[in-house]
């Protein structure tokens, strides 16, 4: 019933132009998500146009820096202080960075590690 | 040359829902710029995949928010049957599209009603609440539940309605209507109201369009975006056309919600009439492996759930993009250049729900 | 200027009996449908514990040994998973809600009669005889 869904990888240096490329064919920022795979994080671009959807991922480890998209598309700036104060990865450039206050938690980068309380299944 | 003040907006504010923190650069009554800032209520829910199997999930992805609780439940459930190939049976397809759309009309009424508050129009807020009760006795009676359903489970639903009672929620719905627009009446024609609306927070289809504006704040610049089309669940054998308007300010957003109520009314009196026999539910064996984007139409917009599996009974990871997160981009836009005043107004028009914002 | 449309929605509840109901003094309306608490019948439980294994807040704990139910009442969702999975149906959920607590509480523990063992056969033939029902694991 669902359309097929496919997602390409692409590498860190290409995501700029990808997105600029995204922009001028009349496509919609819809999400940017991240995955912890192991010692991995998965950082997946999400388009649409007319309800179709075009994916590109990224592979980084924990220490990489990656542009943003900020100059192509505004509103970019939400997901990208989300992924920097939950996952720790380093975006440059954002244009409205808030420099880890976006979310305020007890413990810094909460999404990177896997923390196990005494007595919890 | 005037001089700039910043005034906090929020988190505790009388018209907000919501905690959210605005802060205003003003100079002399104007808005020039905004800083938004989340994370009052951030749960972190996303990281219970680790602790919870995918089967018992379904409970948290649906109490990640209290107004849209069923429509995320059916999301999450509709992308974990997607990845493991199962087919639904129909008549739970069309129980959810109903329970959905009750849904829709809900969290309309009560948008309804908080926006006239935020107006300082009180009667008109106690009178959508009381029009809201008798939706929530349907919920209530069918479900069990008022604002939390719990009635989505991977492979189809857990009760069932008899015919007898779609019969009454029908008859029950009809006579809503003229109720609802004896409402409507006030919202759209009375002049008070629209003075405070009309040509406020004006956001041109550009600007919708690129920000990443979704649900009736899209549809009120002329942006023809509705999940619904892509027909999910039941709806891709119901007619309907999504609502647009083109003026993009306060007056038209409000007029796009006033109206997609009578839309949901029509979209369940269809289900009804349309609904087959049948099981509710399938035996669901075996674990989700492989990744995938499920959407559907929240009444705010677009909400997306990326949903990735390897094979074993916990999920890897369950991201959800709610359609209020994607309006803050166009909710700094909108309030550059307008008046204090109309702070409120303009914050409430997109309709936020901080709590599905930060999860 | 189209002033005064909320007059005929004002006027008509003037007239009319209040919408509210006055909670907690008059009881809430309920339908039979409705999930307000979990109650078990204890003769019925056989201590096989798929109730503690499905519950999603882990609100149920049972002690095969000491034949013990016990739920705490502030953790429960009343999601109903339990009362659906149980096999000898004991368990039912009540429509009326708890009442408020004003301390910490709302551990309740019940005796429950465990798991029913078949007395064995009289003189066997071939001798040696285990017991018909293990608890599940």
């Amino acid at each position: 019933m669902m359309e097929l869904q496919t997602i390409t990888p692409i590498s860190v240096g290409e995501v700029v132009a990808k997105a600029e490329q995204a922009k001028k064919d009349g496509n919609r920022l819809v999400q940017i998500g991240c995955t912890k795979i192991e010692d991995d994080f998965e950082i997946i671009y999400v388009y649409d146009k007319d309800y179709k959807l075009t994916s590109y991922r990224i592979t980084v480890k924990q220490d990489d820096e990656i542009p943003s998209i900020s100059g192509a598309y505004f509103g970019a700036f939400v997901y990208e202080n989300e992924i920097h104060d939950l996952y720790g990865i380093h975006v440059k450039g954002i244009n409205i960075d808030f420099k880890g206050t976006f979310y305020k938690t007890a413990i810094k980068h909460p999404f990177s590690v896997t923390i196990t309380k005494e007595g919890d299944a | 040359m005037s001089k700039q003040i910043t005034i906090p907006f929020g988190p505790q504010h009388p018209v907000l829902p919501e905690p959210l923190h605005l802060d205003l650069v003003l100079e002399d009554e104007k808005v020039v710029d905004v800083i938004p800032t989340i994370g009052y209520v951030h749960r972190g829910l996303e990281k219970l995949v680790e602790k919870r199997e995918y089967t018992e999930y379904v409970f948290i992805a649906e109490r990640i928010c209290g107004i849209c609780s069923f429509i995320h439940s059916q999301t999450y459930v509709q992308g974990i049957e997607q990845i493991m190939g199962l087919e639904v049976p129909e008549r739970a397809q069309y129980l959810r599209t109903i329970w959905g759309e009750y849904s829709r009309l809900h969290s309309h009424l009560l948008w309804l009603g908080l926006f006239a508050d935020s107006m300082g129009f009180e009667s008109v807020f106690m009178n959508a609440w009381r029009l809201r009760e008798h939706i929530l006795d349907d919920l209530e009676a069918t479900t069990g539940g008022r604002v939390i359903q719990g009635v989505c489970k991977v492979g189809g639903v857990r009760k069932d309605i008899t015919p007898e009672k779609l019969d009454e929620m029908l008859k029950g719905l009809k006579s809503m209507e003229h109720e609802l627009t004896d409402l409507n009446n006030v919202f759209l024609h009375d002049s008070s109201m629209k003075h405070r609306l009309k040509g406020v927070g004006v956001l041109s289809k550009e600007d919708a369009y690129y920000l990443g504006a979704v649900g009736p704040t899209a549809r009120g610049s002329s942006l023809a975006i509705d999940i619904r089309e892509t027909g999910y669940g039941a709806l891709g054998k119901i007619n309907f056309k999504p609502v647009v308007e083109h003026d993009g300010d306060c007056y038209a957003r409000c007029a796009i919600r006033a109206k997609e109520m009578f839309t949901s009314i029509d979209i369940i009196e269809q289900c009804i009439k349309k609904i087959p026999d049948g099981p509710v539910d399938m035996k669901v064996t075996g674990a989700p492996n492989g990744e995938y984007f499920s959407r559907t139409e929240q009444p705010r917009g677009e909400v997306i759930h990326y949903i990735k599996g390897n094979g074993k009974k916990n999920l890897v990871r369950h991201r959800v993009r709610t359609p209020t997160f994607t309006n803050i981009p166009p909710l700094v836009t909108l309030l550059k250049g307008c008046e204090l005043a109309d702070v409120p107004v303009i914050v409430l028009s997109i309709d936020p729900c901080i709590g599905c914002a930060e999860r | 200027m189209t002033l005064f449309q909320m007059t005929k929605t004002v006027l008509k509840s003037l007239f009319t009996r209040p919408a509210t109901l006055m909670y907690p003094a008059k009881p809430a309306k309920k339908t039979a449908n409705t999930r307000g608490h979990v109650k078990i019948n204890p003769d019925g439980c056989i201590t096989c514990r798929s109730c503690q294994r499905k519950c999603p807040s882990q609100a149920i704990s049972v002690e095969v040994k000491e034949k013990t139910w016990q739920i705490d009442q502030m953790r429960c969702v009343v999601c109903a998973v339990c009362v659906d999975v149980c096999p000898t149906k004991c368990l039912t959920m009540d429509n009326q809600y708890r009442p408020a607590m004003t301390a910490r509480g709302g551990v309740e523990t019940f005796t429950v009669a465990g798991p029913k063992k078949k007395e064995p056969a009289a003189a066997p033939a071939d001798g040696g005889v285990k017991p018909a029902e293990k608890p599940k694991e």
